[in-house]
């Protein structure tokens, strides 16, 4: 961070030049001490481009710590709840980690370039909990955040814009698998990674190739409909796609003021992700007792009927008794389902058969709320082939 | 490999202390210990030929009593060199101030000084023995936990809340209004002799990082009272090692074995439970049950290692307040020493500098900017007037506890220590003059030279500060201060738990009885 930087009270991403020409709606929003664009022309436009054609999202400000060391993997295997061991390099593994109360205090991805270099990304700022779980490791842990730009290409023709570029071979690259190219001048990491459910990937630059980036890429697509969307279009598929936000789905621990607010994997339906046989990690003795005596609450998809989202909507069994609330909502288009995400007290899993929502409908300045009936259903409500299909489809 | 029911680690007078309540329940226990002896801190050792003192602990004034009688210490060879020691604020003009346990006496001594503050004497100490009651039956029980649904927490709170309010309206004011505040408001406000404010407010800050002005010092005082709940000040005869030795003969009556020159590698973890220990020979030994005498953070960050624990936790051991200020002063003399103004028959008292609360404040001062004091206070006794046993006929030992020297000294210990020990020395001149010329040999333990030698963790006597943040169910830390740790089968019996330092026994003893509970129950 340089002089004029500190002046700006937010900062600019290495593509602000790009976005801020083509923001046309002038609506921003900050992201983690970072300006970035909320909708770029119209957030129907931007959710089909996802679907259909190609998306440029810029996601910088995602925060990236450098994790090595000749302790990288004991330290990561003892910090999250999967098994570190089991992920190879050159792969990308979904993580969560907990604090010793075994509830989460971020979701990420996790990088992995070799025997003893990681890289994780969060959401969240993390750089406290991640030393002091160093403690007694022979391990680094930096943040990295400014010295690595980013986009996610998502989308159906992603793989064709990326072929279009003249990364060789790229149709072959796995989910959750990364590779490095040279491209110009400059290195480029992708990954085949993404917050979509869609085929899709994630590149990985340095922050002053990050502009010439962006040309290469919006010329590369030009004729796969490419166009660059906000974060309330991102809001959406990611919803589809069923993943967590969190801060909307659930409150990271360390945020949580009232302790009965923080949520244990199990309770925001992690439970695979949770490797009880790889030896200690944070949170195993408290995850195990919970195991023991059953989990409070549960998150779960919905299915409401009706096509209001029912966004901030408490669940009802049997019409009557409050069993939970809705987190995220919203009408799919892709799968013409009015769906949702919601934590319900686990009790009413079991009670499924009878669970209703209160819709709130604001109809010229007067609310109405209305009672509809809803089913649990599994998550990502929206997952094409196309999201895992190995060559990846050209289209 | 050998098979016990429970390993002891550490065979300090807490360790020896778990291993006699572990081997009367009828487990096999062994107790081992890095040193060539038994003991710990509470040990006598010869610092030249003939000549005998307790090394670093030198006054038994909080010894449990049910761990005195259930272990029959008296009949394992514990006994007192003396009736009980008075204690005597020195000063520098020869005018000492002699606090026995003799009331009109004692009332006497201060009326020479201020009528006013004799007095107040009596009534104030027995508020404050009143107050400390209260507390006292804390000390030999688990702390309770907070914010449990469980019976016995609940119920150990309500008995606290109930001891308090039977004090009655003045005295819980009283108590509310002194506990949080420190040493020097209490005493200042009143007595008026300096004198008496210095020795009285020596109490709450002997073995801490607080000054007499230093919020909380008061507490310290009260929880120091309430360890002694009454009891007098005594030397063993054979010094501190002769307490240890009988509670080491105590526990291998009752089925011990005790192994010393033995030091533990490591704390061995399968399927996430203690197994055993390693040693440094190599050899393994293993038990279901391992019970940690050594201090929380050598317990948790050396032996056990971070990987079995998590970062909360980690995070809590880490920033344990464990710094040492303490400093240890042994000397063979090659003849009696004469305090200036000071009758030869109380030579045998517990001598303390500490002239006025200034004088401690000051002292105080330095150790805050990791400096030692310049003008330090100390606690001087001469267990050779009683004890003819520790030194040749004619010769005496002297030990003396000397505050403030911070384990952190910004100059280094190495660097810093002959000119210290000098300082010290002239200190003590200042009062008995002569002294130098006496000296055969001497020996200055800095909280440096502690850690080496006793493994105590930034030379802390206590295994940790004694204070309001890290008592009761705070010590060492929530999630261990019940002596099990979050490793199934791993316990703490030493200092750095409730209730802490001073030769009490009273943690072992506690420790004992939860893992005969958790472990043995069924």
């Amino acid at each position: 961070m340089n002089a004029e930087t500190m002046q700006s009270a937010v900062l600019p991403t290495p593509f602000h030049s790009r976005t801020a020409a083509m923001c046309r709606t002038n609506e921003w929003s900050r992201w983690a001490g970072y300006t970035t664009v909320e909708c770029y022309t119209d957030v129907e436009l931007e959710y089909f481009a996802v679907r259909n054609s190609a998306t440029l999202f810029d996601l910088s400000p995602m925060i990236k710590y450098r994790i090595s060391g000749p302790d990288a993997e004991r330290y990561l295997n003892r910090l999250i709840t999967r098994d570190v061991r089991r992920l190879a390099p050159g792969r990308v593994s979904y993580v969560v980690w907990c604090n010793d109360a075994g509830k989460v205090l971020d979701d990420g991805t996790l990088f992995r370039f070799s025997d003893t270099e990681f890289r994780l990304c969060a959401q969240d700022r993390h750089l406290c909990w991640l030393q002091d779980s160093g403690i007694g490791f022979d391990v680094e842990v930096e943040d990295v955040t400014e010295r690595i730009a980013a986009l996610a290409l998502q989308g159906p023709t992603s793989c064709a814009v990326l072929r279009q570029l003249g990364l060789d071979e790229i149709e072959h690259l796995r989910p959750f698998r990364l590779r490095d190219y040279r491209l110009g001048d400059s290195d480029l990491t992708v990954s085949r990674t993404g917050y979509s459910g869609d085929l899709g990937y994630e590149l990985w630059v340095d922050p002053g190739s990050a502009e010439g980036l962006w040309d290469q890429l919006m010329q590369a697509g030009a004729l796969l409909g490419i166009r660059p969307i906000g974060s309330r279009a991102l809001n959406l598929v990611r919803l589809e796609a069923g993943y967590l936000l969190p801060h909307v789905d659930f409150v990271p621990a360390d945020h949580a003021l009232r302790p009965s607010r923080a949520r244990s994997p199990f309770e925001l339906g992690l439970d695979w992700m949770v490797d009880f046989d790889k030896g200690h990690f944070i949170g195993r003795r408290a995850l195990l007792a919970e195991q023991d005596t059953g989990s409070k609450y549960r998150l779960v998809g919905l299915d409401v009927e009706s096509n209001r989202p029912a966004d901030g909507s408490l669940v009802y069994h049997a019409k009557s008794v409050e069993a939970g609330h809705v987190t995220s909502a919203m009408w799919s288009p892709s799968c013409k389902r009015n769906i949702a995400i919601a934590q319900l007290r686990s009790e009413y899993r079991s009670r499924a058969e009878d669970l209703w929502t209160e819709i709130y409908v604001l109809k010229e300045l007067k609310w109405e709320k209305r009672m509809v009936r809803c089913r649990i259903v599994d998550r990502p409500f929206f997952d094409p082939p196309r999201r895992r299909a190995t060559p990846a489809p050209d289209y | 490999m050998s098979t016990f029911d429970a390993i002891v680690v550490g065979g300090g007078h807490n360790g020896l202390v778990c291993a006699a309540y572990l081997a009367r329940a009828g487990q096999r226990v062994v107790v081992l210990e890095a040193a060539a002896e038994v003991g710990g801190a509470a040990v006598t050792r010869e610092i030249a030929a003939g000549f005998r003192v307790s090394s670093c602990a030198h006054i038994l004034h909080q010894l449990n009593p049910q761990v005195w009688s259930d272990l029959d210490l008296e009949r394992n060879g514990v006994v007192a060199s003396s009736e009980p020691m008075p204690t005597i604020g020195l000063g520098a003009d020869g005018q000492h101030l002699k606090l026995s346990p003799d009331e009109i006496q004692t009332r006497a001594e201060i009326a020479a000084l201020s009528g006013a503050d004799a007095e107040r004497f009596h009534p104030l100490m027995a508020r404050l023995r009143r107050f400390a009651g209260a507390l006292e039956p804390l000390l030999g029980m688990s702390p309770p936990r907070l914010g449990t649904a469980d019976w016995s927490d609940r119920s150990a709170l309500l008995k606290l809340g109930w001891r308090v309010r039977r004090l009655g309206r003045d005295d819980m004011r009283e108590l509310l209004r002194i506990a949080g505040s420190n040493v020097a408001d209490l005493v200042e406000d009143t007595f008026e002799t300096e004198r008496l404010q210095g020795l009285l407010a020596f109490d709450a800050v002997l073995g801490t990082h607080l000054g007499p002005r230093s919020p909380t010092s008061m507490l310290t005082w009260l929880y120091r009272l309430a360890g002694e709940a009454g009891r007098a000040l005594v030397q063993p005869v054979g010094g501190m090692g002769a307490v240890t030795q009988a509670i080491a003969r105590a526990a291998q009556a009752a089925g011990a074995e005790i192994r010393t020159d033995t030091p533990v590698a490591r704390i061995l973890v399968e399927e996430d439970r203690a197994r055993g220990v390693a040693l440094d020979s190599g050899e393994r030994l293993s038990a279901p049950v391992v019970v940690s005498s050594a201090d929380p953070k050598r317990t948790f960050l050396s032996l056990l290692g971070v990987e079995h624990l998590d970062t909360g936790f980690v995070r809590r051991i880490r920033n344990l307040r464990m710094r040492g200020n303490v400093a240890k002063l042994n000397l063979a003399l090659e003849g009696q020493p004469e305090f200036t103004g000071l009758a030869s028959g109380d030579l045998g008292a517990r001598l303390v500098i500490a002239p006025s609360v200034d004088y401690l404040e000051q002292a105080f001062n330095a150790a805050k900017y990791g400096e030692y004091s310049p003008a330090p206070a100390m606690e001087i006794t001469i267990p050779s007037v009683h004890d003819s046993g520790l030194a040749p006929p004619g010769k005496h030992v002297l030990s003396a506890l000397v505050q403030y020297a911070p384990y952190g000294l910004k100059a280094g210990w190495d660097t810093a220590k002959p000119a210290f020990e000098q300082q010290v020395l002239s200190i003590l001149g200042a009062y008995a003059p002569g002294l130098d010329s006496l000296i055969s040999a001497r020996q200055l333990l800095t909280p440096f030279d502690l850690e080496r030698e006793y493994r105590l963790t930034g030379g802390h006597w206590h295994h940790g500060e004694l204070a309001f943040d890290q008592l009761l169910m705070l010590r060492p830390v929530p999630g261990a201060a019940q002596y099990a740790t979050p490793l199934p089968g791993l316990y703490l019996c030493g200092a750095g738990s409730h209730p802490g330092g001073g030769v009490m026994g009273a943690a072992g003893m506690n420790a004992a009885r939860e893992v005969i509970a958790r472990e043995v129950g069924e």
